[in-house]
């Protein structure tokens, strides 16, 4: 059963291997994803945020202005899924302790 | 965790050291626009803070710091900061979470920064308050004692 | 460029990893998932993200080894295969 283990695993770190020598160079300007047009002839939503980011919004950071303006939708998804999580361990771990027939919290 | 205990170079190097985290933490907060950072990370920071004190103190001095009954209305207060914006530019006629109609600065992209700026401090105190609430009902909720 | 740079990291993530599959103490375990974790950090900033490198670090690396140091002080030491 080990080798059978071993062996799905050498096949498949193979296969991402050969899949990942068909990517494009890290940081390739002229790669398909970079364009400023895709490849549908449609503009690309990244050249419009690198021309327009400090434009729009006044702060330096491009990466701030995308996930808390563009993508402000994302961001409070993000905040309700961990505020979710916090409400979850509350809920689950939280043990009403009695102390001399008092509740401590 | 009962601590057997206690050390005083462990007590006096973590207080020594939290607050100048949590001055970290506010620098990465409110320096979010202009270098890498941001709400999470600050919040995340701020926390770390708090659970050193927590580590080396131990629980009921801690309470002085910031009390476990806190945390949830501190989180709900944080996700209630980032909704609240969004409804203000809802309410002065834009879209939801558009920034631009916040009626606070003359222009619009010194609106659309200082709306940023908002959502980053909501997100901050949300994250600590959570982290460390997590925190609270791993160690002190467990059920065997 | 920088591949030599990103080889030896890729290198001790491997190393990382694989100690913190194979070793039985637990509490070894996690640190070495935050080593891991850090490592996983420092490629990505190797790699010109600096703000997801940011959030790793101080997530993976910080917080989680001490949410689940107190799960393992909670339950118990050992693992048992």
């Amino acid at each position: 059963m080990k080798v059978v283990n071993y062996l799905i695993m050498i096949v498949f770190c193979a296969l991402m291997i050969y899949a990942s020598l068909g990517l494009p160079n890290r940081g390739d300007a002229y790669a398909d994803l970079n364009k400023e047009k895709s490849l549908s002839q449609t503009p690309n939503a990244a050249s419009y945020y690198i021309h327009n980011a400090k434009k729009d919004a006044k702060t330096e950071n491009m990466v701030t202005v995308i996930l808390a303006d563009y993508r402000g939708y994302d961001t409070l998804g993000e905040e309700t899924v961990i505020f979710t999580a916090g409400l979850v361990c509350f809920l689950l771990l939280r043990k009403e302790k009695k102390k001399n027939g008092k509740k401590k919290r | 965790m009962e601590r057997k205990k206690d050390n005083p170079i462990v007590s006096l190097v973590s207080r020594t050291v939290s607050p100048f985290i949590m001055l970290f933490a506010l620098y990465v907060i409110f320096h979010g626009h202009y270098s890498p950072g941001g709400g999470f990370q600050g919040g995340t920071m701020l926390a770390a803070a708090f659970i050193l004190i927590r580590l080396s103190l131990g629980m009921e001095i801690s309470q002085l710091q910031f009390k476990s009954r806190w945390a949830t209305p501190l989180g709900s207060a944080g996700v209630l900061i980032y909704f609240g914006t969004g409804l203000v530019a809802l309410l002065f006629g834009g879209n939801f979470l558009d920034y631009g109609f916040i009626p606070i600065a003359e222009a619009v992209a010194e609106r659309r920064s200082i709306g940023i700026l908002c959502i980053e401090i909501g997100v901050a105190i949300a994250v600590m308050a959570i982290i460390v609430s997590i925190y609270d009902d791993l160690l002190e909720g467990s059920s065997d004692d | 460029m920088n591949w030599e740079i990103e080889i030896v990291l890729f290198v001790c993530l491997l190393i990382a990893a694989f100690v913190s599959l194979y070793v039985k103490n637990l509490l070894t375990a996690v640190i070495t998932l935050s080593v891991f974790s850090f490592f996983t950090a420092l490629i990505y900033v190797a790699m010109g993200a600096i703000d997801v490198g940011f959030t790793e670090a101080v997530v993976g690396a910080g917080v989680t080894g001490v949410l689940l140091i107190i799960t393992i002080y909670r339950t118990s030491r050992r693992s048992s295969d």
